[in-house]
């Protein structure tokens, strides 16, 4: 790690006046349970950390009956106990309770899980987003077992490492991002995006920018939601694929779905072929088997990763009979 | 063998020995009382760092230090491999630097010059056939008629593929020390299994008199085979001090941890076995292969315990650049009995028999220890509930989660090891003990104390332990399960040659000779008449002014100690044959190791190599990149360990009592952890009906076997 100046404003507006458009010259401090690793594998080098601690309404968690706002510094510790979010927002409370610990569950924030940097090993060990070694694709014919199976043709083969994205793009959420002048409100569906070139980032968050709050609308009467993730181990370990589920049900019919996949693609995936395949439908385990499949068409996976299709599947076809109480989960 | 005045007392005598006591440091260790060498500080300290090479094969063709020299808080720079040496694996370590902060020293490494030329490497083996050169084919070593009992007509024969990879130690703590020179004495802090032999490491290394160097080791966090070594660090740390004049602390990073500092050598094979149709082993055949880095690796041991008659092996060293092999807890071990047992199992299912059954029908080929397998398998089935859970081969519960029952057996010796042990006894009663050996967590100094207190008929707490100092006489290194033997015999000869001392000097006032005294309960007392006792203390103020010092070793007379040890496993796993995903619902370990001292600590060393043994089996492997040479999770993140959701029950027993306790002690560090790897995987094929053939047993493969046993 490379030493660096700290910085602890008071208010955003202060906050915004320390950083630059240079990300080496200064980032954005929340939990730090993936910025302190990145720092000491050297992946980054920041000259300023600004932390957002000591800035009051980040913290704040508000609801009402248009929807719940989240302050982005908001705890993934308190998503996952918080009442009301367990009450009209299960899948959220569920997608921060599988956070590996206690321990990053007591430290990382809302806005830390949305803005932390993929877990790609030839990334992680320096060779950049796009793990290129002197302009050769290092991906392909490496080590992909934990890579991208969808949205995967290059030059970016990692996967989206939040454990909230793919719910809170299934509950339609939004993103507050706060820049010097202006601040607007980006869908999580746009808020990722797939670098090109080993000059983009893998968010629309500009270096001189903030992650607020996030914006969630209140769900209309017959929300069911779930999440799913496939893990190794059952505790400090990232999921090999992972699914949320949203559907609003009139009797037992599907009126609206929403389907997102995570840490299959270099995005949060959303499945919108399985969704049109779900509405009209009563869920029973032959659909939701059906709509799994479904939620992976188009996968190419790489030379070691064609498991991961199998297990989005799974994850799909598991967070729906979840979300509609017909799983108690397979204990294995 | 005569009796002995140095044997154990016999059972119904023992006051401490085969009791469950808690380990005497627990407390210091829970309370982070207890210091460990990364937790020292001592003033004026410096902290060492040293730069790794980038590549797996590469010459050094430029190197330029003198900025780092010049760096702000530096004071020593030592080039360790200079201009035209060839590096063999990345993260080899190149130049050290000692600076006042850990930043400055890292900054120093950063302003050096430094110049490659990368050569081709190897960095994977599973693939024979890519491996080149770089595979050196050892002789074919036959025994009986491997031929004949292939080609019979009526032999039943089970091929496949099997296969354990490089996984590493992972130690906790990393390796390094902490390294001070007072004029020419040299003091060294060191996280290590040996401290008596690290004087002689670092003085023939440094080239200066055994006499200058002391070696002290405390605590240890994790070792298991890894740190025997003063190591190029050691080595490193010595030299930057000398030439900074103040102590220096050069401990591994997480990442070099991994790269360099563990590596247990990887072996696959493919194997066929045959059998009579009765289930009567016959003949083994194999072709595996390893590596351990650039030095190959050794041969396992196959077929691993049983006694096959008829043998065609032949193994192949395949040289890489992955880092330097070290021992791993039971070297070789555990490799040979994944790969062995389960072949066996395969062979077992093929022949549709019951794997216990099997192995009870080959009985005779079990070697000496057949008898004690035979009544650890029957104690392992009743903890397992063998006969309420276990079903042939695949034909387990229909659904998507799979159960199924597996099991293996291992042997290893576990002869004590050669050590000196010193024991004073004060005329105000106190009693003092002490020897260079180390604790590494297994119980050492508890077992200790609870030899001494049985001797002297004292409680543990009235006595005092001095270890992890070479200041005091020399003890063996730990590995190969070879410190309970030796320090418990060297413990128990000295104090009863300190007691007959004191018997000696107390005799007169009981009115008895020092052969008829016996020291029970806290008194020296005449045996046969408890009336005529005299409280410990009292009793020591005979000795007047002199303390008693005693000191005895191992080896020596008495039939305190022997070797050969056997054990059966049974695991108890589910699978989800949707996801791949193996989930422990039980492990049972029957162990045998002669007499056990403290069967608390006996049973802990035992739990300790289930978690082991469940890594290594669902989750360990050291991955390297084919393109760049580097080991690609030299972390805790994707260098996955068993977590305490991931073990499942865990089920201990012993085997203590007639026919084990008169076998004296023997060691238990590694053979508790060889089975893991071949029941788990057992237990995998028999609840999903067919082999996920190398370790670990991820996803991944579980999804690829279930998928090639569909389309068979």
């Amino acid at each position: 790690m490379q030493a660096f100046d700290y910085a602890r404003p008071h208010s955003l507006a202060e906050a915004l006046k320390l950083l630059s458009t240079d990300r080496d010259a200064a980032v954005v401090l929340a939990g730090g349970t993936d910025l302190l690793s990145l720092m000491k594998d050297n992946v980054i080098a920041p000259k300023r950390l600004v932390s957002l601690k000591s800035i009051e309404e980040l913290h704040r968690v508000e609801h009402n009956a248009h929807g719940l706002r989240l302050g982005a510094l908001v705890t993934l510790d308190t998503l996952s106990t918080h009442p009301v979010i367990a009450q009209h927002y299960p899948g959220l409370a569920e997608a921060a309770l599988g956070v590996s610990s206690p321990q990053i569950r007591n430290m990382g924030t809302v806005g830390g899980d949305l803005c932390q940097r993929p877990r790609c090993w030839y990334f992680r060990g320096g060779y950049g987003l796009l793990a290129l070694d002197q302009g050769k694709a290092l991906v392909p014919d490496g080590d992909n077992r934990y890579h991208a199976i969808l949205g995967n043709h290059g030059p970016a083969y990692f996967v989206n490492p939040s454990s909230l994205a793919p719910i809170l793009m299934a509950l339609d959420a939004k993103v507050r991002v706060q820049g010097p002048k202006t601040s607007r409100e980006v869908p999580v569906a746009e808020f990722f995006r797939t670098p090109t070139s080993a000059t983009e980032y893998e968010n629309v968050v500009a270096a001189n920018e903030i992650v607020t709050e996030v914006l969630i609308p209140a769900p209309a009467a017959g929300s069911h939601q779930a999440v799913y993730e496939v893990r190794q181990k059952e505790a400090l370990d990232w999921p090999l694929a992972a699914a949320a589920v949203h559907v609003h049900l009139a009797g037992n019919k599907v009126t609206t779905a929403r389907i997102v996949l995570g840490h299959v693609a270099p995005t949060p995936w959303r499945a919108e072929a399985a969704e049109q395949m779900l509405v009209g439908k009563a869920v029973n385990e032959d659909v939701a088997t059906a709509v799994g499949r479904a939620a992976v068409m188009g996968a190419s996976p790489l030379s070691r990763n064609a498991y991961k299709v199998q297990l989005a599947r799974v994850a799909v076809k598991r967070a729906l009979l979840r979300a509609t109480g017909q799983l108690a989960v397979p204990k294995a | 063998m005569a009796p002995s005045k140095y044997d154990w007392p016999v059972a119904g005598e023992r006051s401490l020995i085969g009791t469950r006591v808690s380990r005497v440091d627990g407390p210091a260790k829970t309370s982070g009382q207890a210091k460990y060498t990364l937790d020292l500080v001592p003033p004026g300290m410096l902290y060492g760092k040293m730069l790794k090479s980038p590549y797996a094969l590469a010459k050094i063709t430029a190197l330029d230090v003198s900025a780092a020299k010049s760096m702000p808080g530096v004071k020593a720079v030592h080039v360790i491999q200079d201009v035209g040496t060839t590096i063999q694996w990345a993260g080899d370590e190149i130049v050290a630097v000692a600076a006042t902060t850990e930043g400055e020293a890292e900054d120093a490494l950063r302003a050096i010059k430094i110049e490659y030329q990368p050569l081709p490497h190897l960095v994977t083996e599973e693939d024979l056939s890519q491996v080149g050169t770089r595979g050196k084919l050892g002789e074919e070593q036959r025994m009986g008629d491997p031929d004949k009992a292939f080609s019979d007509p009526e032999a039943v024969i089970s091929e496949g593929f099997y296969g354990v990879p490089v996984i590493t130690h992972c130690c906790l703590e990393p390796h390094g020390d902490i390294a001070a020179w007072n004029g020419d004495q040299l003091e060294v802090h060191a996280s290590t299994q040996a401290v008596t032999g690290l004087v002689g490491q670092f003085a023939e290394g440094l080239q200066i008199p055994a006499s200058t160097v002391r070696v002290i080791c405390q605590y240890i966090g994790g070792g298991f085979g890894s740190k025997f070594q003063a190591d190029r660090w050691g080595m490193v740390s010595a030299r930057l001090s000398k030439a900074a004049g103040a102590p220096v602390k050069l401990m591994l990073e997480r990442d070099a941890e991994q790269m360099v500092a563990g590596c247990r050598p990887s072996t696959f094979a493919n194997v066929s076995v045959a059998a009579t149709k009765d289930g009567t082993l016959t003949g083994w055949k194999s072709q595996s292969w390893g590596t351990g880095g650039v030095g190959g690796a050794g041969v396992p041991p196959l077929p691993y315990v049983v006694r096959i008659p008829n043998q065609a092996k032949r193994h192949t060293a395949v040289s890489t650049n992955i880092g330097p092999a070290r021992a791993w807890r039971a070297p070789n071990h555990p490799q040979a009995c994944a790969i062995t047992m389960t072949a066996l199992d395969d062979l077992a299912a093929k022949l549709k028999m019951d794997p216990i059954a099997f192995y009870r029908k080959n009985a005779a080929l079990l070697g000496d220890r057949s008898a004690n397998y035979m009544e650890e398998f029957t104690k392992g089935a009743e903890l397992a509930e063998w006969d309420k859970h276990w079903h042939p081969r695949g034909a387990g519960s229909s659904g998507p989660i799979k159960r199924g029952l597996g099991v293996s057996l291992h042997t290893w010796g576990g002869a004590g090891h050669a050590c000196i042990c010193r024991m004073r006894i004060q005329p105000d009663g106190a009693v003092e003990f002490e020897m260079s050996t180390q604790d590494l967590g297994t119980g050492t100094r508890t077992i200790m104390l609870m030899v001494a207190g049985e001797t002297l008929g004292l409680p543990i707490e009235a006595i005092t332990l001095n270890i992890g100092d070479s200041k005091y006489p020399a003890g063996g290194a730990s590995g190969g399960s070879t410190t309970v033997g030796g320090v418990s015999s060297a413990t128990r000869r000295t104090a009863i040659d300190a007691l007959d001392q004191l018997f000696a000097a107390v005799a007169p006032s009981l009115g008895a000779t020092a052969d008829q005294l016996e020291a029970v309960g806290g008194q020296i007392r005449v045996k046969g008449a408890p009336g005529k006792a005299l409280p410990w203390k009292q009793a020591c103020a005979k000795l007047g002014v002199h303390a008693i010092e005693a000191s005895n070793k191992n080896p020596g007379p008495g039939a305190l100690i022997s070797s050969g040890v056997g054990g059966v496993q049974i695991a108890d796993v589910s699978v989800d044959t949707e996801t791949g995903q193996v989930t422990m619902n039980r492990m049972v370990a029957v162990q045998d190791c002669g007499l056990v001292i403290d069967i608390k600590t006996a049973e802990s060393q035992v739990f300790g190599a289930l978690i082991m043994g469940v890594g290594y089996a669902l989750f360990e492997e050291k991955i390297m990149d084919r393109a760049t040479g580097r080991m690609l999770n030299p972390n805790m993140e994707f260098y996955k360990l068993a977590g305490l959701g991931d073990v499942g029950e865990l089920r201990v027993h012993m085997m203590t009592g007639p026919g084990y306790d008169e076998r004296g002690v023997i060691g238990l560090g590694e053979p508790p952890v060889i089975s893991p790897g071949a029941a788990i995987s057992n237990a995998v094929a028999n609840a999903i009906g067919v082999r996920v053939s190398t370790l670990p047993l991820t996803p991944d493969k579980v999804l690829a076997a279930l998928e090639k046993g569909a389309s068979a």
